[in-house]
């Protein structure tokens, strides 16, 4: 039965002519036979015939009814319904270019913001089996230190406990890589051997760490990512076992990763890893592992199979509970040891969540306004074509076909629309990536993939249905007398198509009005931002970055002491002055660079505040950062008390400590902090450093970020220390281009092996800390605007239509001796009616939607007045505008026209 | 018009009666009608509108096989032939009409002291 439908089929659209022919033969062949017969019984030829189609009926339903019983005649009617549908659109270009542009913008934009959340938020995570993939946090909740890090013991605890299959510490950070094409400073990652198994990827060229390695200090294997091998060994195919120096000391390639792999909490743009390193960390450099020695700052762990995170949780705090009891002394009750497990993928989106969202809402309702405004389109001209379908119907078509006809019109409509967004979204791909700021987790990258796309298709669809489904079902209506007794004059249909009309523009209105209120609102709060001083001047100066070498072999470091590193970092100072432009010059550590941080270079330290007896492991944790003497000039941080560093303060003098308001506010509230002395507790380091005496106090800097407060610093001198990350700071007129090869030039000249990279302007620091409310601003304030001009669309559209509605009226009074005047202030009343109601409601809406953007907004109450106030005029006003063409055609109304034609 | 009473064909009869008819012999679609009328001694006359369809729909379930060739007046014609597959339906639906046929007989045929 198959094989006959299926020819069948084929006959039907392969020989569509013929099986058309066929038709055409049997009929005339049967009327003839008829015919015969007929003529046999007495009739004349000529008779006979007429007689025998006259019989037969309409030869018109004859094929069609046949027709319908061979096979794919759903298919068929549907190309037929799809031709038609062309035909009547390109009878009416303006009506399909603003619909298929609506539906363009709306669901170009749904689709944009669709596939970024898709794979930042939905699927940030490139791993088999990525729900078993956790972060292991230690905190300290009873001194209120949260991510403390962990030490090795307890590393092996976790992996000896059955919970995980594999658990690895993070460290790493930046290390001079010679034996390459330059010497280059470079991110690398201290991982164990087991970290690419628990990730479960393959490198692209050789192999990975052996996860069974059991060295206890650094193998001697490195792996290499492709941007690394591209750019530093010119993508040489022979990498693999070739050996390069880290800090100077020897280590081969044992492997390179794909170009898209990233590090799970190495996400951001900003710092890629460009190798990695694997270390069992028992052994030099890592310190003895000691319990109580916190040198594993990050962890991550993958589940054993089929364990969910809760379990895990539970076995874990009964683990720590159990080490509790065993190591007192380690583990003091106070500070309430607990090992957190938080889902890796938790962990990435977190703080970028409420901001996609905010996007999606924000698109969201662009796409909706779109979608009423198509509604409105399609319902005005669904009635202008009632007396079109009432005569097709009269005709003999059935309401079915008809309806099948008008939703394949408004799908195919959206379908339109929907692809134009689509190949408008491949155009501004690149633009919308730029956008994006680097601190937005990519670990894939951004791009338009099938599940999109199909996305776009189905909710296109959708819409058409959505669309076309109201105003076909008004228009194919059964009282067909009615329809066609009013001569293309509304029909009694169009009372309540008004009104639906005009209820649609009004919560259009509405909608667009809550979407320029958020943005109003999020620019309002960047603006607040934008103000807020960071404490330091950041105007004409930069920040260039080097490092000196950290060997593993201590013996062979020659900047090993204090009284080893001055000079270098005075010579640097002399020689940096030197270059044209430099007024002034400075050292500081990398954590002395503010707004430039990441997490991983703003080390907190456990504190101990002489006086404040607290014992080592529950020390408050503050942040700091070395410089030499010239930097509070040079950034113009002022001194609030006491003096700052002078070259007397090098490793002869007494060790010494300058500190921020903060931190005086919060450890001597009462009293005064010059004299006081504190120390810090290193895990692990025999201390060397004694205790520091504070010398000054000096003003606060925004470390982290503009929006949020200080946080208490400590300044040591550079020369009472060895920082191994260094970063030069030098205030002039300088040109961005050049000054970093200058002083590459010049510090190279003191010593070759140093790497000099990482130039950046500390304006480019401050605007670079906003980059994401920024663009979190561009996105939302360019769909606001859309959304007005949409609404503006949609009023005039109605208004246009009341208008229509009304010709007759207007002519009438015009007639009757009303000023033309009078027309156009009644039509732009009516237009102001809808634009305050929907206004009413827009307000009403925004200030239920503000409270959510609470998180996002900055020193600015979510029921601002100002914004509130101001945006609801500039609706009023736009909405007078859109009104003014059509109350203006109004007036034009020629009286003798208007009455003449009903 | 005839002087016997027309029988209004059953609904779903069509089918079987067409494929009893072609099953006596390949016939275009008028002989189709023609013969209906022959075999059923002139009591059943179908509409012509519906025979076409009806058609198409057998020739579609692979019932019947359609071939051009030229009728008894030299005419050109498509001519409507049983399949194997055919057979079998007239022959199943012969059967069950048979059956249901003595069924319902026997119903009516119920006298009140049966009860």
């Amino acid at each position: 039965m198959i094989t006959a439908y299926v020819r069948s089929l084929i006959t039907r659209f392969f020989r569509r002519a013929q099986t058309e022919n066929d038709l055409e033969n049997e009929l005339r062949s049967h009327l003839r036979l008829r015919a015969d017969t007929l003529e046999q019984s007495g009739l004349t030829r000529a008779a006979a015939e007429r007689r025998a189609r006259l019989e037969f009926g309409s030869p018109e339903r004859f094929k069609e009814e046949c027709r319908d019983t061979i096979a794919g005649n759903v298919i068929d009617t549907l190309i037929q319904d799809i031709r038609f549908s062309f035909r009547m659109l390109r009878k009416s270009p303006g009506f399909t270019l603003v619909v298929a542009l609506t539906m363009a913008l709306g669901i170009g934009a749904t689709t944009a913001i669709f596939s970024v959340v898709d794979s930042t938020l939905l699927h940030p995570l490139p791993y088999p089996h990525p729900e078993q993939l956790v972060q292991i946090m230690d905190d300290l909740p009873g001194v209120g230190a949260k991510d403390v890090g962990m030490s090795v013991p307890e590393w092996w605890d976790l992996e000896a406990s059955g919970i995980f299959e594999y658990v690895s510490p993070i460290g790493g950070g930046d290390v001079n890589l010679t034996g390459s094409s330059q010497p280059a400073r470079i991110a690398f990652l201290n991982v164990s051997p087991n970290y690419f198994a628990l990730l479960g990827v393959q490198p692209e060229l050789g192999h990975t760490f052996n996860p069974d390695d059991r060295t206890p200090g650094f193998t001697l294997e490195v792996i290499l990512s492709d941007n690394l091998w591209k750019q530093s060994f010119g993508g040489d195919p022979a990498i693999i076992g070739k050996s390069l120096r880290l800090d100077n000391d020897l280590y081969h390639v044992i492997g390179v990763m794909p170009p898209n792999f990233r590090d799970p909490l190495r996400t951001t743009r900003q710092r890629n890893t460009d190798l990695w390193a694997a270390s069992g960390l028992a052994a030099a450099p890592a310190p003895d592992p000691v319990r109580n020695v916190r040198i594993l700052t990050e962890a991550i762990g993958r589940l054993k199979p089929g364990v969910t995170i809760s379990a895990a949780q539970n076995h874990l705090d009964a683990l720590v509970r159990a080490l509790q009891k065993q190591f007192p002394g380690d583990y003091p009750a106070k500070s309430r040891w607990t090992v957190r497990l938080v889902p890796l993928k938790e962990n990435l989106v977190s703080n970028v969540r409420s901001s996609l969202m905010l996007l999606f809402g924000a698109v969201g309702m662009v796409l909706l306004i779109g979608c009423v405004n198509v509604a409105n389109l399609l319902l005005a001209r669904a009635s202008a074509r009632g007396r079109e379908m009432a005569i097709r119907r009269a005709l003999g078509g059935s309401r079915k076909r008809l309806m099948q006809q008008l939703l394949t019109e408004s799908v195919l409509l959206s379908v339109i629309g929907a692809t134009a967004g689509v190949v408008v979204l491949f155009g501004v791909k690149g633009f919308l990536l730029r956008l994006v700021p680097d601190s937005l987790p990519q670990l894939n990258s951004i791009s338009i993939s099938w599940s999109v796309l199909v996305f776009a298709l189905l909710a296109s669809i959708a819409a058409g249905v959505l669309f076309g489904l109201a105003p076909a079902l008004q228009v194919v209506r059964p009282d067909l007398a009615a329809v066609l007794k009013l001569d293309g004059r509304s029909s009694t249909s169009s009372k309540e198509q008004g009104r639906t009309r005009r209820v649609l523009v009004v919560s259009e209105f509405a909608l667009s009005l809550v979407l320029m209120i958020v943005a109003g609102l999020l620019f309002r709060s960047f603006w607040d931002l934008l103000k807020v001083r960071p404490g330091f001047e950041p105007h004409n100066r930069v920040a260039v970055r080097t490092w000196l070498p950290l060997p593993n072999d201590r013996r062979t470091d020659i900047y090993g002491t204090p009284a080893q590193e001055e000079p270098l970092l005075r010579e640097i100072l002399r020689r940096a002055k030197t270059i044209s432009g430099v007024e002034e010059a400075a050292i500081g550590n990398v954590a002395a660079v503010p707004l430039a941080h990441d997490r991983n270079n703003l080390n907190p330290f456990p504190l101990i505040v002489e006086g404040h007896d607290t014992p080592p492991d529950q020390a408050p944790v503050v942040y700091g950062a070395l410089a030499t003497p010239e930097y509070f000039d040079l950034m113009q941080i002022p001194l609030l008390q006491g003096r700052s560093f002078t070259d007397a303060d090098n490793h002869q003098g007494a060790p010494v400590v300058v500190i921020n308001e903060t931190m005086a506010k919060t450890f001597w509230p009462n009293g005064d902090p010059i004299g006081e002395r504190l120390k810090l507790s290193i895990a692990g380091e025999r201390s060397i450093y004694a205790w520091n005496t504070i010398i000054g106090v000096v003003a606060d800097v925004r470390t982290e970020s503009l929006a949020q407060g200080s946080n208490p610093q400590f300044f040591f001198c550079a020369y009472q220390r060895r920082p191994r990350d260094l970063a030069i700071f030098l205030r002039g007129h300088l040109d961005r281009a050049t000054i970093e090869s200058r002083l590459r030039e010049q510090v190279q000249s003191i010593d070759p092996e140093l790497p000099v990279f990482g130039t950046g302007t500390l304006d480019a620091a401050v605007s670079e800390s906003l980059a994401q409310r920024r663009f979190s601003i561009e996105i939302v304030g360019l769909f606001a605007l859309t959304a007005l001009v949409l609404a503006g669309i949609g009023i005039y559209g109605v208004i246009s239509y009341i208008v229509s509605e009304r010709t007759h009226e207007f002519g009438i009074r015009l007639a009757l001796g009303a000023e033309r005047r009078n027309i156009l202030q009644m039509v732009l009343r009516q237009g102001l009616r809808l634009a305050i109601a929907g206004a009413a409601v827009g307000l009403v809406g925004a200030l239920l939607v503000s409270r959510f953007l609470a998180t996002l907004l900055y020193g600015v109450p979510p029921t601002d007045l100002l914004t509130f106030s101001g945006v609801g005029l500039l609706f009023i006003c736009v909405a007078l505008l859109a009104c003014y063409l059509p109350a203006l055609r109004a007036t034009k109304v020629d009286p003798v026209i208007a009455l003449r034609d009903p | 018009m005839s002087d016997e009473t027309e029988a209004e064909l059953l609904p779903g009869t069509l089918d079987l009666l067409i494929l009893k008819a072609v099953s006596l012999g390949p016939l275009h679609g008028y002989g189709v009608l023609s013969r209906i009328e022959q075999i059923s001694g002139k009591r059943l006359l179908v509409e012509q509108g519906a025979l076409y369809p009806a058609l198409f729909r057998l020739v579609r379930q692979g019932l019947l096989k359609t071939e051009w060739g030229k009728s008894e007046n030299n005419r050109r014609a498509k001519f409507y032939e049983v399949t194997a597959r055919g057979r079998k339906r007239l022959q199943e639906e012969k059967e069950w009409w048979e059956r249901s046929a003595a069924a319902i007989t026997a119903a009516l045929a119920a006298r009140p002291q049966e009860i």
